[in-house]
């Protein structure tokens, strides 16, 4: 991806001298949740949720973030905005005056003046605004967070906001259930960026939405990152979207990253067998393209029990006896593309036309 | 209009299914035809609201009060023990009857959206299969265990027996919706519905079932009425598709036809706004503007005239385009094509 660096490259590169500025850099993040079993709560032990991860967002690129049900993308995300507690790691965030803050270190009062920097778009635009209160509450409330008393003032950027995102200010003294879908998501939308954040972090922001105002709703996250030169965390499961939308893509399985790299290159040639078979498994709307032929064998394994080795390995088709007792290192194969596979450099996976 | 094809196995004529409520009265189905012919994957493709599990739920006659059949007519063709066949009006059978019955789940199946919610938690899936079998077939409860197994290998649930005796919440989210499909083929459905039954699966889950679906389909020449809102599945299951919108049919056609000559501004619009391969990176996509209007604020005429750019003014706002042929086997209704269709169709009587 980036050229530009000419120091010598020995072993795995460092990502943030790679990277032109990031935002967030993320290394070895773990989240364990324990299992308690019995009368006295006794872990007896613990789903690996998020186990190891690195990964750097650039300022103003759109990272996604995909993987199946469970393979932690999600709690990743919780993680990095601190509604989550991480079990161990590091969260480097550059804050808008240049200084690199740890956000695993700092506790609740130091969080504070970070928190407007990183807001959240949420998946579910009727579970998460709050019915009884109007636009005007909901997108206003951050405001009155930050420290926003006049109510005048508060009117004045609500009704900016509304605009920013498509919707009528008029609406202001309107509550949630007067809108549909696609509207509501816009209110969720504005009422993230009140605050003027750097990072978003959109948790499948159009999945519960209909494919008519996906389209809309899409058009205006990028229109709104090239206003505002925000940043996107982008989680989703569908490959179409984060195909469209992302600048580079992470792959999550079970709860370690098994590939990242520039949206282009991981679709066109995907390193890691299981992206392959995501790939292949994902229904083209194209009749005369057939897809979906590729068989993944069993399931997904279990974060409270995962297989030894590679954890894809009882279902990758390229498996050696290497994979089933070594687990892979997670290492950059080519300049900006980095995987999590024995036999990277030897397999020529099939990306999408 | 074809001769050499079949009868076909179930014909809906003009359905309408309304919702009496308080508020008023929500037209959920507003006269919907289709043809469903032997061998076929169905698809019939729209957005929430659209009226495609209303009136899946209408061919169950499993429509929830407040909603009711005002009109139409539903014709199942079944084959009799001796061999003829018997045209049955599904309308006009008494819901709670020995025959609906009989027809519910023995005639016609249904895979349901989400497997978790329809198994029952506190019985294991094997006893649930049993029971629809004994239900529909006349065997006893160690006939019809075996029958069962043999499903679950069918469908490739491994170690059948052990998971016969489980319960639905033992079961990962695939082999759950496995279940359920040997369930709605113990009784061998002349024509087995498929509600969204991947939405709640994930992609590689999700690749499992369609080949699954697709293989039984071609083992026993059944037909499947496949019901989503997601296009690329649409694509690459249907023979024949259907998109609806606001309880009327749109446009009808083969997949081929409806994916690369769509004809009615809402397929087309529909098809250029989502992210395919083709569509450059980054770039804005073609929107449709507006939203699905609320039920009670359905728009007089056309359904999709006020998001429609190809709107006439005079024409679209004042009546509801009928269904018509524009071309083999596809039917559009849209104004557009109303001098055209009429072309075709007399060229069709001529040829």
């Amino acid at each position: 991806m980036t050229t530009t660096n000419s120091q010598p490259v020995l072993g795995i590169k460092h990502p943030v001298l790679e990277a032109k500025h990031p935002l967030l850099e993320v290394r070895d993040l773990r989240k364990y949740f324990p299992i308690r079993k019995g009368f006295l709560r006794k872990t007896v032990g613990h789903v690996r949720a998020v186990d190891d991860i690195n990964f750097f967002i650039n300022e103003g690129e759109t990272l996604g973030l995909v993987g199946e049900s469970g393979c932690g993308k999600t709690t990743a995300s919780r993680c990095i905005l601190r509604a989550l507690e991480p079990t161990s790691g590091q969260m480097l965030f550059r804050t808008e005056d240049g200084n690199v803050v740890d956000l695993a270190l700092l506790n609740r009062e130091q969080l504070k003046p970070l928190r407007s920097q990183m807001q959240m778009i949420f998946q579910d635009p009727y579970g998460s605004l709050n019915p009884r209160m109007t636009l005007f509450d909901i997108v206003g409330e951050p405001l009155l967070i930050e420290g926003m008393r006049n109510r005048r003032q508060r009117e004045e950027r609500v009704a900016e906001l509304l605009r920013l995102v498509g919707l009528r200010p008029e609406f202001m003294q309107r509550f949630p259930h007067a809108f549909s879908g696609g509207q509501r998501q816009r209110i969720g939308i504005a009422r993230a960026l009140a605050v003027n954040p750097r990072l978003v972090v959109a948790d499948e922001p159009v999945s519960a939405l209909d494919v008519s105002v996906q389209a809309q709703t899409l058009n205006l996250l990028l229109d709104l990152q090239k206003r505002l030169h925000l940043t996107y965390l982008f989680v989703s499961h569908n490959l179409s979207v984060v195909k469209h939308i992302c600048d580079r893509v992470t792959v999550m399985y079970v709860g370690k990253i098994v590939e990242t790299a520039t949206s282009q290159a991981l679709f066109a040639r995907p390193r890691h067998p299981y992206t392959a078979a995501l790939l292949a498994a994902l229904p083209v709307a194209d009749p005369r393209v057939k897809t979906g032929n590729v068989e993944l064998p069993g399931e997904v394994a279990s974060p409270a029990h995962p297989p030894s080795g590679c954890y894809f390995h009882p279902r990758c088709t390229y498996c050696i006896d290497r994979c089933t007792t070594e687990a892979p290192a997670y290492r950059e194969i080519t300049p900006g593309h980095f995987t999590a596979c024995h036999r990277a450099d030897e397999l020529d996976l099939a990306g999408m036309a | 209009m074809n001769h050499q094809q079949p009868e076909p196995l179930l014909t809906i004529r003009d359905l309408k299914v309304h919702f009496f409520m308080d508020e008023g009265v929500v037209r959920a189905v507003d006269g919907i035809s289709l043809d469903v012919y032997p061998g076929q994957v169905f698809g019939i493709v729209g957005e929430s609201g659209c009226g495609k599990s209303v009136t899946m739920k209408a061919l169950l006659r499993i429509v929830e009060t407040p909603g009711r059949i005002v009109s139409g007519e539903m014709l199942l063709r079944r084959p009799r023990p001796d061999g003829t066949v018997e045209v049955v009006d599904l309308a006009k059978l008494d819901a709670r009857g020995a025959e609906m019955r009989e027809v519910r789940g023995g005639q016609i199946a249904l895979i349901p959206q989400e497997p978790m919610a329809a198994f029952s938690p506190v019985h294991t899936v094997g006893s649930q299969i049993i029971e629809a079998i004994m239900l529909h077939r006349d065997v006893n409860e160690r006939e019809a265990r075996k029958m069962a197994l043999q499903q679950f290998r069918d469908v490739g649930i491994p170690a059948p027996e052990q998971r016969l005796d489980e319960y639905s919440w033992q079961l990962s989210g695939g082999l759950r919706q496995r279940a359920m499909i040997a369930m709605a083929l113990s009784c061998n459905p002349l024509v087995l519905i498929a509600d969204e039954p991947t939405t709640a699966v994930d992609v590689t889950t999700q690749a499992q079932v369609l080949r699954l679906l697709r293989r039984l389909q071609e083992e026993r020449n059944s037909a499947i009425i496949f019901i989503t809102h997601d296009l690329g599945v649409i694509a690459q299951m249907a023979d024949y598709v259907t998109v609806m919108y606001l309880g009327l049919v749109m446009e009808q056609g083969p997949v081929d036809k409806i994916f690369h000559e769509p004809k009615h501004p809402y397929t087309r619009a529909l098809l250029e706004s989502i992210p395919s391969i083709h569509t450059a990176p980054r770039q804005d996509l073609p929107t449709i503007s507006g939203s699905i209007p609320h039920p009670f604020n359905r728009p007089a005429g056309c359904p999709f005239y006020p998001r429609c750019t190809k709107y006439m003014p005079g024409v679209c706002d004042q009546q509801t385009p009928a269904l018509l042929p524009v071309g083999e086997k596809q039917l559009v209704s849209c104004f557009l094509y109303h001098g055209q269709s009429q072309e075709v169709a007399n060229m069709e009587v001529t040829a």
